[in-house]
């Protein structure tokens, strides 16, 4: 795979951690209509590789929406119609050559409610190496089917259970299924849709930190309604407001100092 | 600004500032009080500062109390959270105010009633301490209203008093050197001084807590400072 990475200059002040990285995804004059609808206005936006990005706003602001942009999940919306221009690693994901299956595989998805197939734990992480071929022997495909489980940190929990039903697991433990059969695929990036809405505190706290470890490896970007998640998990945060990207940069400059009026207000509590 | 959507955020923020804006009240009080006890010997005075200052530690850990309580309930972000982390430095500087007034309404007890031999010194202490107290009293109307232009005119103020100060430590140098008897009181006088100039450097550092509260980021230029006291020597007449 072509690897083409694209430098941004960044000013001074604004250099957060995340800030020298190269950029993973790029949004050009992204706008999304559902029918009459205009949900997106021209989002510009640089995702930076190996780091966590937060998409964060009120409801019905186009967080989601520019989301699922990334892995064109809105094809699958009749009314949808995506305009613009989303490149990963410098290619164009409308491209008519790509197939979006193949996008979908290096782009993952982590979804609000936990959805495990309803097979066994096993099954469920190796559903997706199995369809994409990744593995040519039963061996391989339990390594990575063990691999991915401990790298979503649920290994050490499901380990004796592997033959029983994914969807008997607790919540949380649902949720990190979900991400290690994400991660089976061996994405590039990886979406997150609200992914601890319907998780305890606890639960959260293992999928925060995992969001930690696995962000050495992945591009992450997540949709959360908590502000407090998105300043604890990412290193950038992008803030959305009628459909329309408002402001983006780090994230502690976003939630110390931004610069945008709206912004300030959102993340303090101030929305009317 | 405009409101919280949660009423009771304002309502505690507001507290906080209520609190801190008392506390500015009392330690002026507690200035202007010690330094009339230093240039009456009044002793009554200087007794009723030494308890008042009871006042000021109990306000500044009801102002620690609620700030921790604050945060802990409503995890404030942005200027909320610097609102009451300034409220917190702000009430620490003022409770050093008030130790320090107290530490010279202690001095005037220890002083007793006896004559003053040079009372032009006592006016040069007393004119250092009318300095400090328009300071605060500017940066303390500057933390109310979030004024960085005042502020920073308090900020930039402080080297008047440095300048006092140094030509009061040379004075009473002069004094001691002179008459071996003026020591006692030359010394408890130059502590006084001493303490009026670090509540002049309390005022700037609420200053720069204003700074911090409306821009989100510290002071960072060296501020002019003039005391040189640490340097200054007198010699003997005739060596």
């Amino acid at each position: 795979m072509m690897n083409t990475m694209v430098h941004v200059e960044v000013p001074a002040a604004d250099r957060g951690p995340a800030a020298d990285r190269a950029i993973k995804v790029v949004a050009r004059g992204v706008n999304v209509h559902y029918g009459e609808k205009h949900a997106l206005h021209d989002v510009d936006l640089d995702i930076p590789e190996r780091a966590v990005t937060a998409l964060i706003g009120p409801s019905g602001c186009g967080k989601s929406t520019f989301l699922r942009c990334l892995n064109r999940m809105n094809d699958t919306i009749p009314v949808a119609r995506v305009t613009g221009r989303i490149e990963i690693d410098g290619h164009d994901i409308h491209d008519p050559e790509l197939d979006v299956v193949q996008l979908r595989a290096r782009v993952g998805m982590v979804f609000q409610k936990p959805n495990p197939f309803p097979k066994s734990v096993y099954e469920n992480v190796a559903y997706g190496p199995r369809i994409h071929g990744l593995a040519r022997t039963k061996g391989e495909l339990d390594e990575i089917v063990v691999s991915s489980l401990r790298r979503a940190g649920l290994y050490e929990e499901v380990k004796d259970r592997l033959a029983d039903s994914g969807t008997g697991l607790s919540g949380g433990q649902q949720q990190r299924l979900c991400i290690a059969r994400a991660i089976a695929v061996s994405p590039e990036v990886i979406l997150m849709d609200e992914p601890c809405s319907a998780l305890d505190p606890i639960a959260t706290a293992k999928i925060e930190e995992l969001m930690d470890e696995l962000r050495e490896n992945f591009t992450i970007i997540i949709v959360t309604h908590s502000m407090q998640q998105a300043a604890r998990v990412s290193q950038r945060t992008a803030f959305f407001h009628l459909g329309s990207l408002v402001e983006e940069g780090p994230t502690e400059t976003i939630f110390t100092t931004p610069k945008d009026r709206r912004t300030l207000d959102y993340i303090t509590g101030r929305f009317g | 600004m405009t409101e919280h959507i949660i009423k009771a955020f304002d309502a505690d923020l507001q507290e906080l500032a209520r609190m801190v804006a008392e506390m500015g009240g009392i330690a002026e009080k507690q200035i202007a009080d010690s330094v009339a006890a230093l240039a009456r010997r009044d002793s009554k005075l200087a007794q009723g500062v030494m308890t008042a200052d009871a006042g000021l530690d109990r306000l500044q850990r009801e102002i620690e109390e609620r700030a921790i309580l604050t945060i802990a309930r409503r995890q404030p972000m942005a200027v909320d959270l610097r609102e009451i982390v300034g409220a917190l430095r702000v009430s620490n500087d003022l409770e050093r105010v008030g130790d320090l007034a107290k530490n010279i309404a202690k001095r005037v007890v220890a002083l007793g009633s006896d004559l003053y031999p040079h009372n032009k010194v006592i006016r040069g202490v007393e004119h250092m301490a009318d300095l400090v107290l328009a300071q605060l009293k500017r940066v303390l109307d500057a933390y109310a209203r979030r004024d960085v232009a005042k502020a920073l005119a308090v900020w930039r103020g402080d080297e008047a008093i440095d300048a006092v100060n140094n030509s009061l430590f040379r004075e009473l140098l002069t004094y001691m050197m002179e008459d071996p008897r003026n020591i006692t009181f030359c010394t408890h006088l130059l502590f006084c001084a001493k303490n009026i100039e670090r509540m002049g450097d309390h005022a700037t550092n609420i200053a720069e807590t204003v700074h911090y509260i409306v821009e989100g980021h510290p002071l960072v230029d060296e501020r002019p400072k003039g005391d040189t006291t640490a340097s200054a020597t007198v010699a003997f007449p005739g060596q």
